[in-house]
C-alpha cells in the first residue's frame, strides 16, 4: 500500500515551521537590540555548552540507532501480527542523553550567574538566558514524545510506537539542528 | 486521503462533560468558539458604546459604571478609563471576535466536513487550543478588576509604555501584565488551531477531493491558517520579551534614560520600534486572518445564491495565495510615522500599493459572478453583498494611508479609524453574518427566520455606513483619534459630528438585538431544516442537518466534482453534488 504521511508527521513539520518562525523573530530581535545602542557586553561562553553540544548531536546518532535497530514486535493493540517497533534500549539513551543536555543547560547558567551575568544584567546575557531557556523547553516536548513512544514499545502497541516514533524522531532532529544554529548564532554574536 | 478502516472520529462521548464541556469532536468545539465569541463580541460591543457616549457628551454620568469600576468614580469616565475601555474593545474585538468566530469557530466546523473527514487530525489538540483560547479570555478580562485597573496602551501595546509598569500611569500595573499573558496564551491556542487546520486539509481530504476541488471557504481557512502559523509565532516571542520587560528587569524595548512619573526607570538601551516592527509583522498578517474566512465564505455563498459559478476560480484562489504572501511585506506602512528611515517608508509602501491588485481583482470576480444572476435574495446573500460593498467602502480609504506623504497628515486620526472598521471589522463581521445564516441550518438542524434577518441586514448595513463613513470626514478634518474629549477649538467643531456617530453605534448595536433573538429562536422553535435547504454543492450538505457524531454516518464520502457546478443540468436541478457520479456535462457552445 503507497502510504501517505501520517498527520502526526504532517504536524510535527508544520510545528518545526512555527518553531522556526518564532526562532527567526527571536533571532532578528536580537540583531536588531545589538545594533540599537552600544551596551551590548561581550563574554566568553560557558566551554561547558561544546560538551552540551556534543551531547546533543550524540543523542540524534542514538535515536538514529533506535531506528535502524527496529525490530519486529507482534502488535497487540492492533491485529496482532508482527511489526517494526524502534529499539527500545537506543531509544532510552537517547532520553538520557536528552536530560543530560538539559542538565548541561542548567550547569552553563550557573556558570554565568557565578560571573555575575544574569538575566537582566545586560542585553546580550539576557539573550543568551532566553534562548537556551526557549530552546530546553521545546526539547521537553521531544523528550514528552519519546517517553510517549517508550510507553507504547512497553504497551506493544507496535503500529502505533512506530507512527509516533517516526514524529518524534523528526521534531528531535529538528530540536539538535535548531541547537546547533543557537550555539553558532550565540558563538559570533556574544 | 482516508483509507476506508482509518478512524480519525473518537467514538461518541456520552457524559455531560464529554460531550458538551471536553469534546473532541469539532462541531462541538466550534460551536464552542462561536459560543465565546459572541460573549466577546458583546462585551466589546458595551465597551464601544461606553466610548462613544463619551465622546459625544464627555460630561455625562453613566448611570451604573461607577459601581463596576472604580475608575469612572460617579459614571464618568476618565481620559484614562477611556484609553482602557478602547484598548480592551480593540484587543477582544482583534483576537477573540475578529480571529476566533471566522476562523477558528467556523472553520472548526464546516472544514472536516466539507473535505469530507470525520473529524480535525488532532481532536485533543483542538479542544486544548479552544480551553487555552477561553483561559486567554478569562486572564484578559479579569484585567478590569485588577487594583490598578485594565490596560491603556491599546491594542497594539506599544512600548516603553506598555512595558515599564506601574510608573506609566493606572491599568500599566498587572492590567498591562495580565494582557501580556493572555495575548502570550492566545497566540499559543492559535498556534494549536492552525497546526490542525494545516494537517488536517493536508491529510484528511476523502478520496476524490483534490486541492484543485476543495470548496473555496476551505481554501481561505487553509490559507487562513497558514497566516496564522507565521503570524502567531511572531507574536508569542514578542509578547514572552515585553514580559520579561514587564517582569525580570531586561531591557528589550525601553530605552535608556527614561523618566516616568519623575522616576528614573532602572531599564537601559531597548528599542521601542523593535516592538513595533515584531508586533507588526504579525499585526497586518492579522487583518488578513480577519477577512479571508470573510472571502472564502463570500465566494462559497455567491454561486448558490446566484446560481451562476463562480468567475475564475482559480484566480481567486491565487489571489488568496498573492494576499496571504504580500501580507508579510507590508507590515512597515503602519510605522511611516515611527521614526524610522523614510526610505523604509516607500519600501513598505511599494508592496503595500500592489496588494490591492489581487484584493481588487477578487472584488471584480464577485461582481462578474453577479452580473446578470437571477439572484435568490436570502439574508446570507443580503450579507454577501454587504460585505462586497463594506470591502470596497473600506478598501479605497487603503489607498490613500498607503502613501506615506497622505499618511503623514492623516495618521492617528479618524480617517484611519474608519478605514479599519469597514475593511477589517464590519468586513469581517458581514462575513461572519452570512456565515451564520448560511450555515446555522446545517449546525442546529433548524432555519434562521428570514424576515428577522433581512431587518438585521438592512439596519445594521445602513448603521455601520452612519457610524464610519463620517469619521473619514473627521480625520481629513484633522480630528485624533484615541482622545476621550474634544475640547481644543479647532476640534470642538467635530463634536455635532460625533454625536451623530454615537446615536447611530447605539441604533446599530440594538439592531443586534434581532440577530441575538433570531439566533435563540431560530435553535428551539425554527423551521426543521432538510439536508441541502440553499440547493448547495459542497460536502456539508449531502449529510444530515445537524451531521451525526461521525460527519457522514459510517462511511466516506467520494467526490466527483469542483464545488463550482452552478448553473448546469443536474439530477437535483440547475447544479451537481460534489458526490454525485453523475459525469460533468458537455459545455454548451456560447
Amino acid at each position: 500500500m503507497k502510504s501517505r504521511a501520517a498527520p502526526a508527521q504532517t504536524g510535527v513539520w508544520v510545528g518545526i515551521a512555527a518553531i522556526t518562525m518564532s526562532f527567526a523573530a527571536y533571532s532578528s530581535a536580537l540583531i536588531v537590540r545589538q545594533g540599537a545602542n552600544p551596551d551590548w557586553v561581550h563574554f566568553t561562553l560557558p566551554p561547558i555548552l561544546f560538551f552540551n553540544t556534543l551531547v546533543v548531536v550524540a543523542s540524534s546518532i542514538t535515536l538514529y540507532m533506535a531506528r535502524s535497530h527496529s525490530r519486529p514486535m507482534a502488535d497487540r493493540a492492533g491485529s496482532g501480527e508482527a511489526v517494526d517497533a524502534p529499539h527500545l534500549t537506543w531509544l532510552l539513551f537517547t532520553i538520557s542523553l536528552g536530560f543530560l543536555f538539559l542538565v548541561g543547560q542548567i550547569l552553563a547558567w550557573r556558570n554565568l550567574a557565578a560571573q555575575g551575568l544574569t538575566l537582566a544584567s545586560s542585553p546580550s546575557s539576557s539573550f543568551f538566558y532566553l534562548l537556551t531557556a526557549m530552546h530546553g523547553l521545546h526539547l521537553l516536548g521531544g523528550l514528552a514524545g519519546l517517553l510517549y513512544v517508550v510507553h507504547r514499545v512497553r504497551r506493544s502497541s507496535a503500529v502505533r510506537a512506530m507512527s509516533a516514533f517516526r514524529a518524534a524522531s523528526l521534531y528531535w532532529h529538528f530540536m539538535t539542528v535548531l541547537w546547533l544554529y543557537l550555539f553558532a548564532m550565540l558563538a559570533a554574536r556574544i | 486521503m482516508n483509507s476506508p478502516d482509518s478512524s480519525h472520529a473518537a467514538p461518541a462521548p456520552q457524559g455531560f462533560w464529554r460531550k458538551y464541556v471536553f469534546s473532541l469532536d469539532h462541531k462541538v468545539i466550534g460551536r464552542q468558539y462561536l459560543d465565546l465569541s459572541l460573549v466577546a463580541v458583546t462585551t466589546g460591543m458595551i465597551l464601544s458604546w461606553l466610548m462613544r457616549l463619551h465622546l459625544g457628551w464627555p460630561a455625562l454620568s453613566i448611570p451604573g459604571l461607577g459601581a463596576i469600576a472604580p475608575e469612572a468614580a460617579g459614571g464618568i469616565i476618565t481620559p484614562e478609563y477611556y484609553l482602557s475601555l478602547m484598548t480592551m474593545h480593540g484587543t477582544i474585538m482583534v483576537f477573540f471576535v475578529l480571529t476566533t468566530a471566522p476562523f477558528a469557530g467556523l472553520g472548526n466546523f464546516i472544514l472536516p466536513i466539507q473535505i469530507g473527514a470525520e473529524d480535525m487530525a488532532f481532536p485533543r489538540f483542538n479542544m486544548m487550543s479552544f480551553w487555552v483560547t477561553f483561559v486567554a479570555f478569562i486572564v484578559l478580562i479579569s484585567a478590569f478588576f485588577v487594583p490598578e485597573g485594565p490596560p491603556l496602551s491599546g491594542w497594539t501595546a506599544y512600548a516603553p509604555l506598555s512595558a515599564v509598569g506601574k510608573d506609566a500611569g493606572p491599568g500599566q500595573g498587572w492590567g498591562q501584565t495580565l494582557w501580556v499573558i493572555s495575548i502570550g496564551t492566545f497566540c499559543i491556542a492559535q498556534l494549536l488551531g492552525s497546526l490542525n487546520f494545516i494537517a488536517t486539509t493536508l491529510d484528511l481530504r476523502t478520496k476524490g477531493m483534490s486541492l484543485a476541488r476543495m470548496p473555496f471557504s476551505t481554501w481561505a481557512w487553509f490559507i487562513t491558517s497558514v497566516i496564522g502559523l507565521i503570524a502567531f509565532s511572531v507574536l508569542l516571542p514578542a509578547c514572552v520579551l515585553l514580559l520579561l520587560d514587564r517582569v525580570a528587569g531586561t531591557s528589550f524595548f525601553i530605552p535608556a534614560g527614561l523618566v516616568i512619573s519623575d522616576r528614573l526607570q532602572p531599564h537601559a538601551g531597548g528599542s521601542p520600534l523593535l516592538w513595533q516592527h515584531l508586533f507588526w509583522f504579525f499585526g497586518h498578517p492579522e487583518v488578513y486572518i480577519a477577512i479571508l474566512p470573510g472571502f472564502g465564505i463570500v465566494s462559497h455563498i455567491l454561486p448558490a445564491v446566484t446560481r451562476k459559478p463562480l468567475l475564475g476560480p482559480r484566480v481567486f484562489i491565487a489571489c488568496m495565495i498573492a494576499i496571504a504572501f504580500l501580507s508579510y511585506t507590508v507590515w512597515g506602512h503602519h510605522m511611516f510615522m515611527s521614526g524610522m528611515n523614510p526610505f523604509s517608508a516607500t519600501v513598505f509602501s511599494v508592496p503595500t500599493l500592489i496588494i490591492t491588485i489581487p484584493a481588487a481583482i477578487t472584488t471584480l470576480l464577485w461582481i462578474g459572478t453577479l452580473y446578470g444572476a437571477k439572484m435568490r435574495f436570502n439574508t446570507a446573500a443580503l450579507f454577501c453583498l454587504g460585505f462586497i460593498s463594506v470591502f470596497v467602502s473600506g478598501g479605497i480609504s487603503g489607498f490613500f494611508l498607503a502613501q506615506p506623504a497622505i499618511d503623514s497628515y492623516l495618521h492617528g486620526t479618524y480617517f484611519v479609524v474608519g478605514h479599519f472598521h469597514f475593511v477589517m471589522g464590519v468586513a469581517s463581521m458581514f462575513g461572519i453574518f452570512a456565515g451564520t445564516y448560511f450555515w446555522f441550518p446545517k449546525m442546529f438542524g433548524r432555519m434562521m427566520n428570514e424576515t428577522l434577518g433581512k431587518w438585521h441586514f438592512m439596519l445594521t448595513f445602513v448603521g455601520v455606513y452612519c457610524i464610519f463613513m463620517p469619521m473619514h470626514y473627521l480625520g481629513l478634518a484633522g480630528n485624533v483619534r484615541r482622545y476621550s474629549a474634544f475640547t481644543v477649538d479647532y476640534m470642538k467643531g467635530s463634536v455635532p459630528l460625533h454625536r451623530f456617530i454615537t446615536v447611530a453605534a447605539l441604533f446599530t448595536g440594538a439592531a443586534q438585538l434581532i440577530f441575538f433573538y433570531n439566533l435563540f429562536r431560530s435553535r428551539f422553535r425554527g423551521e426543521i431544516a432538510p439536508a441541502n435547504p440553499w440547493q448547495a454543492t459542497s460536502l456539508e450538505w449531502t449529510t444530515s442537518s445537524p451531521p451525526p457524531h461521525d460527519n457522514f454516518g459510517g462511511h466516506h464520502p467520494v467526490v466527483y466534482h469542483g464545488p463550482n457546478e452552478y448553473g448546469v443540468p443536474g439530477k437535483d436541478g440547475d447544479y451537481i453534488m460534489q458526490n454525485s457520479p453523475e459525469p460533468e456535462p458537455v459545455a454548451a457552445a456560447s
